[in-house]
């Protein structure tokens, strides 16, 4: 049976030239860089050298990179060890209600430690509002945290104006760029980034690396303790194979990025005509423009996403959902609850997020079997055969469905 | 994370569909926690003699619903009163936790189905 792995957001295959590498530094140059020994000094170097690599791919300085275990850690150092370190000047924190529960739960941390948090509304195509963003900035706001890209509906907010307002304001601007880290651009002086969360694993490389970069002077509380790795801000031995591996990758992803989003945004464009247009009651979630090259995400009517994921998983196809059963919880996504969807529309959502070793042809087949597998959904959903009876029963659900 | 008869009735439902001039008829859940589940009955002399359903659902609702129908075919309403759905989860081998609560709902249903027509019929 036909492979088509449509699920790069969640995670992706570690490139080979990323696993050679990798595979040396565990077992040639295996290390512990703090060692005086030469084997300490070979491991020191591969990591220094990928310091270089990341700096490089979003202008930064080596010296601002903090290699960590990954997105969430890079997330809850930036969010809680600025804060805390900040607090004398202010408890007030402003982000967005579609984050990654990295950044959500660090704030939600931090509203039991007496701060207070404003989550900033999205309009129905996940994109907020600059105005807005303005008229909640108070005397008492010390951090801004947004997202570059979200990662359910890949719509991309405006950074580089947010950077704007919060360097205007004296306000520290932390971005959580786990979903555009190594296929956007990303230039954290021209976008006034303070801090900025990336991850290994989204990007070719290993799994439990990441990074923080942390710009110079900005004070960080530390949230971790021991040793002096990473000037005392990420204590512990470094993950010396994956750090090397993390930085291959980010350098090969620049210098690839424009090509592969081009091929992507032409297969993504494919993959979304395909679908709106062939099988009937879908809609695109997200921004239509704005939007991540690699990122597909549609709900179908009548049908909940956990079941189109099986039939899909059945017929070789790896994709993800936002509905309840997927999300961890009784209630579907955050993200398309924010963005104003209803309940059973959120339900049936599907993302596909395509990657460097998806082709044409992966489009087609999935073009070719998904309007069987929502037709045989469908045929199976009490909420399909009495249209008349549906849609009063959706007006309902769009009056209850918040708009937080 | 599902066992072999829970994807077994995913991929082939048995009695799928409705049943028209239905003696009974019992739906539960809502679009908010994003399962429906519907069934349809024909009772004669007591006996269920076909059982539809039709479910908006993930796949432990559309199996759970799928395996209900078919082991209440053919039952008479007392014993198919005496379904649970812990029984429906069981016959299935199981299901993951986090379902046993959300998607497990099929019993239920059923006594609603059964209910609807013990009213239509006074008894």
């Amino acid at each position: 049976m036909r492979k088509v792995y449509l699920d790069h957001s969640a995670t992706t295959p570690v490139r080979s030239e990323v696993a050679q590498v990798v595979t040396e530094y565990y077992t040639n140059i295996f290390g512990n860089p703090s060692s005086v020994h030469s084997f300490g000094r070979e491991a020191r170097k591969g990591i220094e050298n990928a310091r270089e690599q990341v700096a490089n791919l979003i202008n930064g300085k080596p010296e601002e990179i903090i290699f960590t275990s990954g997105g969430t850690e890079a997330d809850n150092m930036a969010i809680i060890g600025s804060a805390l370190a900040n607090k004398n000047k202010g408890k007030h924190i402003i982000t967005t209600a579609i984050e990654h529960h990295a950044v959500l739960d660090s704030c939600k941390y931090l509203e039991k430690e007496g701060f207070k948090v404003t989550y900033l509304p999205v309009d129905s195509e996940g994109m907020i509002d600059l105005e807005t963003l303005k008229a909640n900035i108070t005397e008492e706001t010390i951090l801004i945290t947004i997202m570059h890209v979200n990662n359910e509906v890949g719509t991309i907010l405006p950074i580089k104006e947010v950077g704007a307002i919060a360097k205007e304001r004296g306000i520290l601007f932390h971005v959580d760029a786990v979903q555009s880290y190594g296929k956007l651009p990303i230039d954290v002086n021209e976008m006034n980034i303070d801090m900025l969360s990336a991850s290994g694993h989204k990007i070719y490389g290993v799994k439990g690396v990441g990074c923080l970069y942390l710009r110079r002077g900005v004070k960080l509380h530390p949230i971790m303790f021991g040793g002096a790795q990473e000037r005392k801000r990420r204590p512990g031995t470094e993950n010396v194979p994956g750090i090397v591996g993390f930085g291959l990758a980010s350098e090969l992803a620049g210098q690839e990025m424009e090509m592969e989003n081009q091929r992507l945004t032409v297969l993504r464009d494919k993959l979304i005509t395909g679908i709106l247009e062939n099988i009937p009651c879908t809609q695109l979630n997200g921004h239509r423009t704005q939007r991540l090259p690699g990122n597909v995400n549609i709900s179908f009517e009548f049908i909940e996403g956990e079941s189109l994921l099986l039939m899909l998983d059945l017929k070789g196809i790896a994709a993800s959902s936002g509905s309840a059963c997927t999300s961890g919880s009784l209630d579907p996504s955050h993200v398309l609850m924010a963005m104003g969807l209803c309940h059973e529309i959120a339900h049936g959502s599907l993302r596909l997020t395509l990657g460097r070793d998806n082709t044409e042809e992966d489009i087609d087949y999935v073009l070719e079997v998904l309007p069987e597998i929502v037709e045989r959904l469908r045929a199976m959903s009490p909420l399909y055969n009495n249209r008349d009876k549906h849609r009063n029963h959706r007006e309902e659900c769009s009056i209850c469905t918040l708009r937080k | 994370m599902y066992t072999e008869k829970v994807m077994d009735h995913f991929t082939n439902p048995r009695n799928v569909g409705e049943i028209e001039n239905a003696k009974g008829i019992g739906e539960i859940g809502n679009a908010k926690c994003g399962d429906i589940m519907r069934i349809y009955l024909d009772v004669e002399d007591n006996i269920i003699k076909d059982i539809k359903f039709k479910t908006f659902g993930c796949g432990a609702a559309i199996a759970t619903s799928s395996v209900t129908t078919e082991m209440v075919k053919g039952k008479t309403i007392e014993e198919a009163l005496k379904l649970t759905n812990k029984a429906v989860a069981e016959e299935l081998g199981g299901l993951p936790p986090a379902k046993m609560h959300c998607s497990n709902l099929a019993a239920d249903a059923l006594h609603k189905a059964i209910e609807d027509y013990m009213n239509k019929n006074a008894l």
